[in-house]
């Protein structure tokens, strides 16, 4: 997974996120939902520790 | 028949691989199953899954690209296999230079090799491999819960060749054994391009040792060495033992539901397709639940394709409404809700048939 963009994404009106809307490659869209043990929120995270920032939700 | 020919027979039967199935670890051996694509080109400036079920290109700092396929190719027995084929060559290697095919596998299911304590056992990998010429490329299995490894060296012909290597047992300290959860534990790991960072010591051939990485691709070729290059892999099959068994064939539908724990491709993608039934839990909001066919690994993540009007969602008295995307709330192993609350507009608790253009599809992806 490439990630080109990140954004956190809230469940109808809660308040709190549950997945990570991520931009990647092309029109490749990917919804990553907040689990340590899912290598995709595992790559955000690094994507994170190298100074990259994920958008808070609307 | 006698005794001991009766035993004869047995010994033959089961050499021959004929009763004591489910031996090969590895998922997808054959190359029958690319949920994702059967071909993916310019692969090689990330690391990611592109097209056969379960196999990882795993790449970093090389200009070089390529192409990945699934082929209808193989040696006797084996109706397809892996192809890659490179499309832009990388001659001036830099240190950090990398470029591996691997497959990783959970914890929980190496438990039978017992390694890291006494009483280890030894595993057999075995495959079929060709290349447009001859090189000399390497296997490694690659212990990621206690950073320990073991590379062997493997040459390449125009034809197809069965490579059988037993990889002794790892006793280690005695206190080491794989994780029993579903974790990533271990790797094997097809090393065709690397710096001198995996180059430049002495290979680790005999026994596990701890990972350094300079010795663990010395001697290695360069897939990326010219654009003539193709690679061909299949029948990878790796067992508690030390005996290479004939390769253990299991139908498509065997093989695609190991797959689905890891990658379940639910629908679009080049035809219009039915998602699942949902409806509008508000008037700015569709949604449906997703059943996974078996327990993914872990909560998955949503891959899609994403664009105006890629979706869609139709109910009898308000239409179709048009939607670009779906995001995940409440994914777990065994199922998932998508939703679309920024194009959806219809009515509060109406039922909706969610679809695709030819231009969406989604699929989740649990992988390692």
């Amino acid at each position: 997974m490439n990630i080109i963009q990140a954004k956190y994404c809230c469940y109808g009106s809660e308040t709190e996120p549950s997945s990570i809307r991520v931009q990647s490659d092309g029109n490749i869209v990917y919804s990553v939902p907040l689990d340590p043990a899912n290598t995709d929120y595992q790559a955000i995270l690094e994507w994170v520790e190298d100074g990259n920032t994920i958008e808070d939700a609307d | 028949m006698s005794k001991a020919a009766e035993l004869a027979k047995w010994g033959e039967v089961s050499t021959n691989g004929q009763v004591s199935g489910r031996r090969n670890i590895v998922i997808n051996g054959a190359m029958n199953v690319a949920q994702r694509s059967a071909s993916v080109t310019g692969i090689g400036a990330a690391a990611g899954y592109f097209t056969l079920d379960r196999w990882k290109i795993n790449t970093g700092n090389s200009a070089g690209r390529l192409t990945m396929t699934q082929t209808a190719d193989g040696p006797v027995g084996f109706a397809n296999c892996l192809k890659l084929d490179c499309t832009t060559a990388d001659t001036s290697i830099a240190a950090g230079e990398y470029l591996e095919l691997q497959q990783i596998f959970e914890g929980q299911d190496l438990q039978s090799i017992g390694k890291g304590v006494a009483g280890a056992k030894e595993i057999t990998l075995s495959f079929y491999v060709k290349a447009n010429a001859a090189f000399t490329f390497g296997v490694e299995l690659y212990d990621l819960d206690n950073t320990r490894q073991i590379t062997k060296l493997f040459n390449t012909t125009t034809g197809w060749v069965r490579h059988e290597f037993v990889i002794p047992a790892d006793v280690d300290d005695g206190s080491s054994p794989f994780g029993d959860d579903n974790a990533g534990s271990m790797q094997v790991t097809f090393l065709i391009h690397s710096g001198s960072d995996f180059t430049s010591g002495t290979l680790n051939t005999t026994a596990w040792a701890n990972a350094i990485n300079t010795n663990r691709a010395a001697g290695i070729d360069s897939f990326f060495s010219s654009t003539d290059n193709n690679f061909f892999l299949t029948g990878v099959q790796m067992e508690v033992g030390s005996v290479a068994t004939p390769f253990e064939h299991r139908s498509f539908a065997e093989e695609l539901a190991l797959c689905n724990r890891y990658y379940y491709f639910r629908g679009g993608g080049g035809a219009a397709s039915i998602l699942g039934n949902g409806g509008y839990y508000s008037g700015s909001q569709v949604e449906s639940v997703i059943n996974f066919p078996t327990i993914m690994r872990v909560a998955p993540s949503l891959v899609q394709t994403s664009g105006t009007n890629y979706y869609v969602a139709e109910s009898g008295a308000g239409g179709a409404d048009h939607l670009d995307d779906w995001l995940v709330h409440l994914s777990t192993p065994y199922s998932v809700l998508i939703y679309n609350s920024s194009d959806a507009s219809g009515t509060s608790g109406h039922y909706a048939r969610i679809g695709s253009t030819s231009d969406g599809s989604i699929a989740f992806s649990s992988e390692l």
